[in-house]
């Protein structure tokens, strides 16, 4: 036995190093792919092995993105975006647990709407967007909505099924005191769905990015959406690619923020 | 007077496939002060009718009078603790101990020192701001007493409240809980499948059978017994023969549904 007799101490310094290790290994990694993505990107593209007119190249996105962070049009257009991602996100996940709490609340309502839940979840939502414009007229109203619809019906279903399967028996520790419905609403449903609720924000993310951009492509004249489709149109790629880092970027900022509140929510994981 | 009485309780499950009979003509009443169990095999009705007790759910037919009033204008008069102690995971223990409180809308800072007090007393005061996760099993259940006992319930319903816990733990919290129950006077119905724990602790025993539920026989635990602990009443001789008696009475109800 050449085994050298650590402390108990030691024992976790060593424990806590491996971690911190481990840690770096993978943001090593994970750089090298980002790095080496771009390098042969570029490379791929100066060197004629990508058509550079369809793929552009980082230089030539770079060089845009100076360019418009300087002429105040790169705020301008994502400034639009972002707002109207933001407010479909909120409207859509507060709207889809108002929905789930209605139908938790009445059992009747919950069973009589249950099929035109399951065929509204099916139905792909963007394709409400042409009635959508028309009804709401041109502008950030429809879009706004785009943003929220494509996520309500998921969030109404998730959240309402976690409403479902909380145990009853939290339930009867509070009706043993005489709760009463909405009592054992606040206090045991809402709160023990909530990291349902979180996962299904970390979705929603994702969709109303998506219902935003298909409702720019739509009908916008300013936004990031606008900015893809305009971009097609003069066959300007370059300007294509540097619209969908910035919605990459942004999408990844704002799923870090829902991360961080789940932390904060879900204290006691 | 009877403290609590039900008379003729009779309870149905219907689903779509039919019904089960779970409960069939069930009546006796608990003296005021005193400590009853009901013992019986799992599935033979206890948790359905000690739900119909506090209030939770309702009998398909006869009725419970609480103090000669129906039971329905006596809801906050009951405590109830669970078969596992369901401490809320998103409320520290000071919190989970005072929701019925706040339920009720009670919930004072004369209250909430009470509160302290009582975990104090009962050894929780390291973690009282801490999360139910971290406790150890005999922890979170006597938390669990606490909540029970904090809105001062005259009748106190124990569905099985140490069977999820280890034989040492079970032992050292029968001990505290009847202490405790003794002290405020509290009248008690216990419901468990372990005959030693029925007998150790309470003073009249109804022995149920399963399909339907049915009160079997009662059996009246020696007076000797009663006024031991349930540490001490275990080593007692009148102890050992009521073990027996019961024992026997088990089997043989065992049998006889097996026959069937
Ligand atoms: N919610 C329910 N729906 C249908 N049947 C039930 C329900 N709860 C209990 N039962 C049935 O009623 C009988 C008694 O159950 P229970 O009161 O839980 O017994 P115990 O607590 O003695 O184990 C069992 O046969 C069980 O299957
Ligand atoms: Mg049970």
């Amino acid at each position: 036995m050449n085994h050298k007799q650590l402390s108990d101490s030691q024992l976790f310094e060593q424990y806590k190093k491996q971690v911190t290790s481990e840690r770096r290994n993978t943001l090593l990694w994970q750089i090298i792919i980002f790095i080496s993505f771009f390098s042969i990107w570029e490379f791929a593209s100066q060197f004629g092995l990508i058509d550079r007119l369809i793929f552009s190249s980082p230089s030539q996105i770079w060089t845009l993105f100076l360019e418009k962070l300087q002429d105040g049009s790169l705020w301008y257009h994502l400034r639009i975006t972002l707002f109207e991602t933001i407010a479909g996100f909120f409207i859509g996940t507060i709207a889809g647990i108002i929905l789930a709490a209605i139908l938790w609340w009445s059992d009747k309502l919950s069973k009589v709407l249950d099929p035109y839940l399951v065929v509204l979840n099916a139905l792909p939502k963007v394709a409400l967007g042409p009635i959508i414009i028309v009804a709401m007229g041109p502008g950030y109203f429809s879009i706004i909505t785009m943003g929220a619809i494509i996520s309500v019906i998921i969030t109404t279903l998730v959240v309402y099924s976690a409403f479902n399967e909380v145990d009853v028996n939290y339930v009867k520790v509070l009706k043993s005191f005489g709760a009463s419905k909405w009592q054992y609403f606040t206090e045991a449903i809402f709160p023990a769905s909530l990291p349902a609720m979180i996962s299904t924000f970390k979705v929603n993310v994702g969709l109303s990015w998506v219902g935003v951009i298909v409702g720019e492509f739509l009908v916008a004249s300013e936004g990031l959406g606008y900015l893809i489709v305009y971009g097609f149109q003069v066959f300007d790629f370059t300007l294509v690619l540097y619209s969908l880092l910035l919605v990459a970027f942004f999408a990844a900022i704002m799923y870090q923020i829902v991360e961080k509140l789940e932390n904060i929510l879900i204290k006691n994981k | 007077m009877s403290f609590l009485s039900l008379n003729h309780i009779e309870h149905y499950y219907f689903s779509k496939q039919g019904y089960t009979k779970a409960l069939e003509d069930i009546s006796f009443s608990v003296p005021e002060g005193s400590f009853i169990s009901l013992l019986g095999p799992s599935g033979c009705g206890k948790t359905t009718l000690l739900s119909i007790i506090a209030g939770i759910l309702q009998s398909t037919r006869g009725e419970i009078t609480l103090q000669e009033k129906p039971l329905s204008a006596s809801k906050s008069d009951i405590g109830y603790m669970l078969q596992q102690d369901y401490l809320f995971p998103w409320k520290t223990i000071l919190d989970n101990v005072t929701v019925g409180p706040k339920v009720q809308k009670t919930e004072t800072r004369a209250l909430k020192e009470k509160a302290i007090q009582m975990l104090e007393d009962i050894g929780l005061s390291k973690v009282i701001d801490s999360y139910p996760q971290s406790l150890s099993g005999g922890m979170r259940q006597r938390a669990a007493l606490v909540r029970t006992l904090i809105t001062d319930p005259k009748l106190l319903l124990l569905d099985e409240p140490f069977s999820a816990l280890d034989f040492q733990t079970k032992l050292k919290l029968e001990d505290l809980v009847s202490s405790l129950l003794k002290d405020f006077n509290k009248t008690s119905v216990l419901v468990t499948h372990d005959i030693g724990e029925a007998i150790a602790m309470s003073d009249k025993i109804y022995l149920m059978k399963a399909n339907p539920g049915k009160i079997h026989q009662v059996f009246e635990v020696p007076i000797e017994i009663r006024n031991l602990s349930p540490f001490q009443a275990r080593k007692h001789i009148k102890y050992q023969q009521l073990f027996d008696r019961v024992w026997e009475e088990l089997n043989a109800l065992e049998s006889q549904t097996a026959i069937r």
